[in-house]
This record gives structure tokens, sequence and C-alpha cells, in this order.
């Protein structure tokens, strides 16, 4: 295959919301075109009207009844938050 | 540091052999749990298998199991007054869990998860929190943030991973029992390379409620331990079918040691050439040669068979696990809990910077990997395909399965390393899983026992079943260990 480019891995650090250095960006690049091409022999592998597998238990949709079970304490799961202002969540503004 | 020769007995006990001492009253879960909670602060300095220590809660625990095991209060279970140790990507209640990342340092769950409630239900006293590579993603405990774990048995080298922690302090006899995580052999390699038990059950039978997710549809919890019958003990314990997890599955048996003592005798044992990798170091050849004997002269039907397919298990596995990975730890967003970044910025930029500072090397690597993988324009030539071909390996096995009981291989190509020594070379360092990885694609369950020592390292034979096959991977292993005398090696430490 063709080595990442730099645009490439920018383009993945973009959709997986991780901020890289330059230094780290140019190792990214580099390690993965060596792993990716390690799996290269993948496509050698007739896989014509094969089913794809999820998982392997079989299991079809589970479902089961939507009753109400008692919810965490409140003070157990905002204890976590980095930023809290009482009993709220405090986050940056979405749009600039 | 001095040792007792009767807390050395204590500390390489078995967890049944513990148990029969506190029937007969010649020790209380309270004496045991300080016992191992000094052989801990004595030996940490050394190994770094824990992150964290509950001593007070374990101390507390204990009490309440002696009085259990005096007949006051519930019935005792296999475990009640146990010593363990849980892998810190277990959800435990008020007790911090970290998953060995920067990301979750100080992060206080707040429930337990379903292994976890099963463990305390019957009894057992937790001593801490293992330490493990980050997220579980690694093969040697060297990417965790808290530090590399040593092997027991020479502290330069890496006990394996990611359930390092877990797998040295069973060894070193910190605890009786450690439950770890299996999500391409971070139970199984481990263990061989620190000379004890450790079983990945069938994917499904034990719940992952509250197991920090990695590769959601290979992750699979189970015991590391210094016996066969506390393996089967152990998972008789975790496993339940659990509403909370809808991959979950009910064991179609009633005890996953019901066939223990039945022998190998007529069984057809498969030898899968392709597992014996050019690799593989000439010291464990020969150990899984002379098992292969033993197991043989034991009554086993023993031959060779071709799973073709494996070679190309790697990179089925470096494709399936990073894609779900990269999915499953998008939650962490520094809002609700985890490391935020409160510089100033949108909502995007802060997400960016948390996860930027908060994910170590090879967590980003794998994130970058199963982004790409998923991403528009190579997901059919990535993702779907080796979905595809994990059907294919599936059915390798099943056919596999119609010819033998169970199949015998090597757990790892090699023993344990020095620390460092394949830290620069990322698919080098994938090459460790090679023997175990095509189990979790195929959701098989799968044994890793001591099985031959090579330069005074340990070296693991692993026994892989069909799909709830669990029992008869059991009764393989034991039947080898009762034939053998290597898990009765212990590290001098």
């Amino acid at each position: 295959m063709d080595p990442l480019t730099p645009k490439d891995v920018d383009h993945i650090a973009q959709l997986a919301y991780i901020k890289l250095s330059d230094e780290e960006s140019e190792d990214m690049r580099i390690q993965l075109t060596n792993i990716l091409g390690h799996f290269a022999s993948l496509s050698s592998v007739d896989t014509d009207g094969v089913e794809a597998t999820g998982h392997t238990t079989d299991l079809n949709t589970v479902m089961r009844k939507d009753e109400p079970q008692p919810p965490m304490d409140q003070e157990d799961v905002l204890r976590n938050a980095p930023d809290r202002d009482g009993e709220f969540i405090r986050v940056r503004p979405v749009l600039e | 540091m001095t040792t007792h020769s009767a807390n050395s007995d204590l500390y390489f006990s078995t967890a049944r052999e513990l148990r029969a001492k506190f029937d007969a009253r010649e020790i209380s879960s309270v004496e045991a749990t300080r016992t191992m909670l000094d052989r801990i602060t004595a030996l940490e300095p050394k190994l770094n298998a824990f992150i964290t220590v509950t001593a007070e809660r374990a101390i507390a625990d204990a009490e309440i199991a002696d009085q259990r095991l005096q007949g006051t209060g519930q019935e005792p279970t296999a475990l009640t007054g146990v010593p363990i140790m849980l892998k810190d990507n277990f959800s435990t209640k008020d007790v911090e869990t970290t998953a060995a990342s920067n990301m979750l340092k100080g992060y206080i769950p707040p429930y337990d998860g379903t292994a976890v409630r099963n463990l305390k239900d019957a009894g057992a006293v937790i001593l801490g929190k293992g330490n493990l590579d980050e997220f579980a993603m690694g093969s040697s405990n060297e990417t965790s943030a808290f530090g590399p774990v040593h092997n027991p048995w020479d502290t330069d080298r890496v006990p394996g991973g990611s359930s390092g922690g877990a797998s040295a302090a069973v060894a070193a006899g910190e605890c009786f029992i450690a439950f770890g995580s299996d999500t391409g052999g971070s139970i199984r390699q481990p263990a061989s390379l620190c000379g004890v038990v450790g079983m990945k059950p069938t994917y499904g039978l034990v719940s992952r409620f509250g197991l920090l997710a990695f590769g959601s549809s290979l992750d699979q919890i189970g015991p590391l331990t210094r016996s066969v019958a506390d393996c089967a003990d152990a998972l008789n314990v975790v496993s339940s079918h659990d509403r909370r997890d809808s991959t979950s599955v009910a064991a179609p048996f009633d005890d996953f040691g019901q066939d223990i003592d039945h022998g190998v005798e007529g069984m057809n044992i498969g030898v899968p050439k392709e597992y014996l990798v050019d690799g593989m170091e000439s010291g464990v050849r020969e150990a899984f040669e002379a098992s292969l004997k033993t197991l043989e002269d034991l009554g086993a039907n023993i031959s060779e068979t071709s799973l073709p397919l494996t070679d190309h298990a790697l990179a089925v596995y470096y494709i399936i696990a990073p894609s779900e990975a990269s999915a499953n730890l998008s939650r962490y967003d520094g809002v609700k809990y985890g490391l935020g970044s409160l510089d100033a910025g949108t909502s995007a930029q802060s997400t960016e910077a948390a996860r930027g500072a908060g994910f170590g090397d090879e967590v980003k690597r794998r994130i970058f990997l199963g982004t790409y993988a998923l991403s528009a324009g190579y997901y059919d030539a990535y993702y779907k395909k080796a979905q595809q071909v994990r059907t294919l390996i599936r059915r390798e096995f099943t056919d596999a399965f119609l010819k033998f009981d169970a199949l015998v291989t090597p757990t790892s190509p090699g023993t344990a390393f020095k620390i460092g020594a394949k830290m620069d070379d990322p698919f080098q360092m994938y090459m460790n899983d090679i023997c175990t990885i095509p189990v979790n694609i195929a959701g098989l369950p799968s044994i890793s026992i001591p099985g031959g020592m090579s330069e005074g390292l340990p070296v693991g034979l692993q026994f892989i079943g069909p799909q709830f096959g669990d029992t008869t991977v059991i009764r393989a292993a034991a039947a080898y260990e009762r034939a053998t005398a290597w898990h009765k090696n212990h590290p001098l430490i």
C-alpha cells in the first residue's frame, strides 16, 4: 500500500478527537504505514459471499422489559466531573 | 527479607488449600489477609503489580468472611475469605479505577461490575487493583501510566500483558487468585510468562458489565490461579447470565470443574502446525514437544492438524480490536469523568486536548488504527474484510472440533523478555499474541498452564476447546497438571 501522508494522519486525528504534536504525528504516520503494510495479505483471502461476524454468541437482538430501576446516587456520578458547578457539569462553549 | 517457612507455605498455597485451612481452623481469613498485605508491602518495591492496595477494606471484608466461615451468616463458597486481586480495568464502587491510564487517574466509579458483584457476594477478599497495560492494550505491561510490572522470576523482565500485575501477583504469592481480562491473550500470555494458570472462558460466560471496554466482541473476564481446580472454582463464582450485558449467555453446564478428574485417556487432541511459528524460541518448542509426549503417555491421541487461516489471524485481530477500541474509547471526552482540559476554547478543542494528554502512545496508536479502518473509503477493505475472514476462521475451528476434542499449542512463542526489548517495534510486540489471538476471534474457551521451563523461565501450554467446551479444556489441563510438577515451581523472591 502507499504510505500514509501527513494529511491522512491529520484527518484521522480530527475524526478521533486527539491532538498530536508534530513529532507524534510523524511517528504515527510511519508506524501506521508499517502496521497496515502487514495487513495487506488479508486481501488475498477469498471472502466472496461470506457473511461478516460481529460477535460469536449467535444471539440476536436481546430484549428486556423497560422497567425503572433505582438510579445511581447523584453525588456519586457528579463527583468525577473535571469541571463542576453544584449539581451541574460545566462544559466549554460548543461554538466559538 | 526474611521468610518464615510457615508463611512461605501459605504464599504459594492454592485457594483450595487455604480454604481447607480455614475449615480446619488453622488460620482465619483475617490472618491470611494480613499475611498477604505484609507480603505485598515487602514485594511491591520490586514488582509494582498493584496500582491500588485497599488494606482497610480487605481486613473488614475478611472479618465478615470469617463469620461466614464460622457458620454465622450465608453459606460459604469456594472463595469465601480468599484474598484476591482485580485487574484495574474492573469497575469497583468507591475504589479508584484507572485502567492504568492518565485519562482515569482519580476516577472513583459509582458502581461495581457484575463480576465484582459476584465475587463480593461469594465473600472473596479484594486486596486491591492490579497493574496492566494502559486500557489493556499491550503484551508486556510496559504501557501502564503507573510504570512497568516486573516478572517475579527475573525482575529485569516483563510479566507479559496486559494482565501483568495479575500474573506477577499470583506467581509471587501476593494473592491467591487474580482476575484479569483477555481480548487477544491478555490473561493467557502473562500466565505463560509468569508460570501460572490463566483461563479465558467461552465468550459470553462472564458478564462484561463494568469491565472497562476495549474490544467488546473479544473481551472476556477470567481468572489467574496457581492450580486448575482453583481456576474452575473461580469461574463458577464469576460466571453468570446478566441482563446488563446483552452478549451474556448462561453456561450450558453447572460446574466448570465437572470433568476435572476424568483424565485425557482416549481424548483426541490436535496440534495445529501453524501455531509452531518460525520465530518460536527453541526452549519453548522443546518444552512443547515434551508436553505432547506427556499427554500421549496419559493416553491422549495426539495428531497434527492444519488451520491455514491462522496466518491471517493477527491482521484480523489488529483491525477488529482497534476498530472496536476507537469506538469504545470515544466516551473519554473529559466532561463527565476522566482527565479534563480546562483551557479556554471550544468543547471540541477541549476534548482534543484532554485526549491528547490523557492517552499514552499505544492507546493513541490503536485509536488511530481503528479510526482509519472504520473511516469512509476504507471500511470495506479493512473492517468488513476482517469480519468476513473472522467468519472463515470460526468455521475452520468448528471443522477442527468435528475431529478433535481439544487443540493444544504453546501459549506464546517466547518466554519473558527484557523490559524495553520490544517497545520500539509495535508489530514485534503484537507477535507475542500470535498463538492466543485466534481463540478470541472465534470466541472459544482456552487455558494456559505451566508447561515447562526454558533457561530458568516458565513456558506455557495452551489448550483450546470448542465453544462451551470449557469443561473439556479444564479436564485436559488438570490431567496434565497431575502428571507434571511445573506448577509447583515458584520464583525465589
